[in-house]
């Protein structure tokens, strides 16, 4: 096999951190390499330093066996290098074609030459099979057409090696299918692919080896027809990995929560939430599942009431309190909102103040007008302990805490109060593996204790190893109700891309 | 009053009165499709007709007085850029500051210059054009006989533009900048030029437009006679959805507002209600507006290359 790219002892200093820690990898032609690690582990600051983005403090890159001095992203492009970045880098309000050529037009005369870049394009795409209008603009694509608008851009350039950072996490199980085909067809067509993930099951499925990366270091690159799933997530976390939360079979309880027929108009003026009705009852945990932009975050938006409800209604404990306003809402149900940094913290605030956000007038937390602090930061110590919060202080801005710790407060925050009822939306979000275990534990821990917890989740593998009842929600609309045994990932599949829909939901309400 | 208001009077007086607001307007355009917000334009219109009025004056060239105008337009704008690129200083901020140094900076230099209080001295214009054969039709050819060049050059430059930002490389690059400036970087577009080329462009336009209030509209520099039409451009820019034909469309509809004003002053309403029709205009104009149009993503906010 013929070598590409090979990286010597690279190494990378942060400030208080080594990033990279003297990392030595070969990459080969026409291989498609999975790089696997958490969070932190330094994958997307090494493929940032193949790319130009980052300086490396110490090592040396080799391209085709040539040492290279790739200091910018455009210096990258030239030796053939091309990257998908995590958070996609397009115009929505451009065209598919505009994304493409912007940077690298073909002219003619001062105009740009669309026709021309047009044919080139063509030939790519009928190389990769796909269709796509490159005529339409990026901001009605659906999140799978724009990463192949991201893949173009890398071809369009002759990009021969492609890096694609975390490419699977918006996507739906599908989508994911249909991306590893076009992989395999630029495999084929002799393209380099390096593909960062912490998935373990899709890099096992297209990868043909697989390098570990744990705190910087580079543990081990193996084959992956030589290695499976539990000896990778051993490597990236350096103890043994409980990747099954184990659950106790329950009695069906009383219900907690219920919404009936629930229209919520969403921010365009159109409506996002079409006549959503379920319920969740003690001891259970309700999982929703969809592709994002589906209605999910509108209808909790709605439960919690930061949406007003256009129709319908919200119980809890059958007490209607659809009209009820949002500090005594509150008290119902804690609530770990999908976007812990724009709803559930207050970055620039404290470790302690961040605890008790939407619960200060507490007469438990107060004086008159004035904020107790030593309540407070008795009740933050409370929590830092309960949930093993890593910080130097309760007094420091919570925004230097890790993803992990800062989702741990949100939680001893929402469970301080001991609520009946959990919303957790995309509670492992952006979390390690070790951060993730926690999580899971806690919800299935609260469903133990017999609360109820809703969970909504992008993330099928959360939702099918926690939740007891699944819901698919598919453009606003419930598609789908499963018990937990009945479907599996694939199934789920097609009911999330609006393939198939059910008639009669019977495990929506029970 | 009804037949002061329906003449074709009117409308070459909207016309006129547009021609200013479509070069700032123009020059918004630019500077927030590149990603910088240019409140100061308001100063560089003021300078832009103090220095018109220098040039003219001493030169005895109208011609030399726009160039003029453009030298100061383009230092502003320079200032502007430099300080909200480079230093990444609150884009409103910066805008506001150069605004008050228009203010004093041209009423000091004017009464140093012109050795007078209030205004510069009677000054020559361009030499009016009347568009052949159409402008002789009665009626409609009013429109079109005893135009300002700068008028000409100002329609000419805003269909230029629209073609320029919509079909070349260089528009392509202008918006991406002003999108989604880290997309751009990634495809080695260098984000600090262009939007350093979009804010110069807003001095020059800016400073043309200023130019043809003292030359062209006033035939004198008056300390602070701009009023508040750089603001009343950049709304005229939000309205048109920063797009040059839209902001011109938008500029016409003040120039409008402003032509009625001064047609209506002595028909017996209180001026004081006359002279508000314009900035009246202006505020429901803005609000019906805002939310339907919608800025360039990344309009006023700095770029921080990504560099550790």
């Amino acid at each position: 096999m013929e070598e590409i790219i090979r990286l010597e002892g690279i190494t990378k200093y942060f400030p208080g951190v080594v990033a990279n820690d003297n990392v030595s990898l070969t990459i080969y032609k026409g291989e498609i390499h999975a790089i696997v690690g958490e969070n932190g582990a330094g994958k997307s600051t090494l493929m940032k330093i193949i790319y130009g983005l980052y300086k490396p403090d110490k090592g040396e890159i080799y391209i085709n066996g040539k040492k290279v001095n790739i200091n910018s992203p455009k210096i990258a492009i030239s030796y053939g290098i091309g990257m998908v970045h995590q958070h996609f880098m397009l115009i929505p309000p451009f065209t598919v074609i505009e994304n493409i050529i912007l940077g690298s037009e073909v002219k003619n005369g001062i105009s740009l030459n669309f026709k021309k870049a047009e044919e080139t394009l063509n030939d790519i795409i009928n190389s990769l099979g796909f269709k796509i209008d490159l005529y339409e603009k990026v901001e009605n694509l659906s999140v799978g057409e724009a990463q192949r608008v991201e893949i173009l851009k890398l071809l369009y350039r002759r990009a021969e090696i492609l890096i694609l950072d975390e490419p699977t996490a918006v996507l739906a199980p599908q989508e994911v299918e249909e991306l590893f085909s076009i992989l395999r067809k630029l495999s084929s067509q002799g393209k380099t692919i390096i593909f960062i993930s912490h998935k373990l099951n899709e890099v096992l499925n297209i990868s043909d080896r697989v390098s570990v990366m744990r705190r910087g270091k580079l543990v081990n690159t193996v084959n992956t027809k030589e290695t499976n799933k539990f000896e990778l997530a051993q490597m990236m976390v350096g103890r043994e990995v409980f990747l099954k939360v184990d659950k106790a079979k329950r009695e069906k309880g009383e219900e907690i929560f219920r919404v009936e027929d629930i229209w919520v108009r969403g921010r365009k003026g159109l409506d996002v939430v079409k006549g959503v009705s379920f319920n969740i009852r003690e001891g259970e945990i309700l999982g929703i599942a969809g592709v994002e932009g589906n209605g999910q975050s509108e209808l909790i938006e709605a439960i919690v009431g930061l949406l007003p409800l256009k129709k319908g209604k919200i119980l809890f404990k059958n007490k209607d309190i659809t009209l009820e306003r949002i500090r005594q809402r509150r008290l119902y149900f804690g609530h770990i909102p999908e976007d812990r940094h724009k709803r559930g913290l207050i970055l620039d605030f404290s470790v302690a103040e961040n605890c008790i956000l939407g619960l200060h007038y507490f007469d438990r937390f107060s004086k008159g007008i004035f904020i107790d602090y030593s309540k407070v930061y008795k009740h933050a110590n409370e929590i830092v302990e309960k949930y093993q919060v890593k910080t130097p202080s309760i007094k420091i801005p919570i925004r230097n805490l890790s993803g992990g710790n800062q989702q741990k407060i949100v939680l001893g925050r929402e469970l301080s109060f001991s609520p009946d009822f959990l919303i957790a939306a995309q509670p492992t979000r952006g979390l390690d593996i070790g951060a993730t275990e926690f999580v899971h534990q806690l919800l299935v821990d609260l469903r133990n204790q017999g609360k109820a917890v809703l969970l909504v989740s992008a993330d099928l593998d959360e939702i099918l190893n926690l939740s007891d009842r699944i819901l698919v929600m598919y453009n606003g609309e419930i598609v789908g109700s499963f018990s937990q045994s009945e479907v599996d990932e694939k199934e789920l599949g097609y009911y999330m891309t609006g393939v198939k829909k059910q008639t009669e939901l019977k495990e929506a309400l029970i | 009053m009804l037949e002061t208001i329906f003449a074709w009077e009117t409308l070459t007086s909207a016309i006129r009165m547009a021609t200013p607001l479509a070069y700032a307007s123009l020059g918004g355009v630019f500077s927030e499709r590149s990603g910088v917000v240019n409140i100061a334009l308001e100063g560089i219109m003021l300078f832009g007709a103090f220095f018109a009025a220098v040039g003219t004056y001493f030169f005895k060239n109208p011609l030399i007085g726009v160039l003029f105008s453009i030298i100061a337009g383009t230092i502003i704008a320079f200032i502007h850029a430099v300080v909200s690129i480079k230093f990444k200083v609150n884009q409103i901020v910066s805008g506001t500051a150069l605004n008050m140094l228009a203010a004093g900076g041209t009423t000091f230099l004017s009464r140093l210059i012109f050795k007078a209080a209030g205004s510069s001295p009677h000054i020559e214009g361009f030499t009016p054009i009347d568009i052949p054969i159409i402008s002789k039709i009665p009626g409609i050819g009013l429109i079109f006989s005893d135009l300002s060049p700068l008028i000409i050059l100002m329609l000419v430059i805003v269909f230029m533009s629209q073609y320029i930002l919509y079909k070349t490389a260089f528009g392509l690059r202008l918006r991406a900048v002003g999108e989604n400036p880290q997309a751009a970087d990634t495809l080695g577009v260098n984000v600090y030029k262009y939007r350093y080329i979009g804010v110069l462009i807003s001095g020059i336009l800016g400073g043309i437009g200023g130019a043809f209030l003292s030359l062209e509209h006033a035939r004198v520099f008056v300390e602070n006679m701009t009023g508040g039409r750089g603001f009343i451009a950049l709304a005229a820019m939000i309205f048109g959805n920063w797009k040059p034909i839209g902001s011109l469309g938008a500029c016409l509809l003040f120039g409008l507002a402003e032509a009625l004003r001064m047609r209506l002053e002595g028909v017996g309403i209180p001026t004081q209600f006359i002279q508000m029709i314009p900035y009246i205009l202006t505020m429901l104009v803005l609000a019906g507006a805002v939310g339907k149009s919608t800025p360039p993503s990344a309009d006023g906010v700095p770029y921080e290359k990504e560099e550790i």
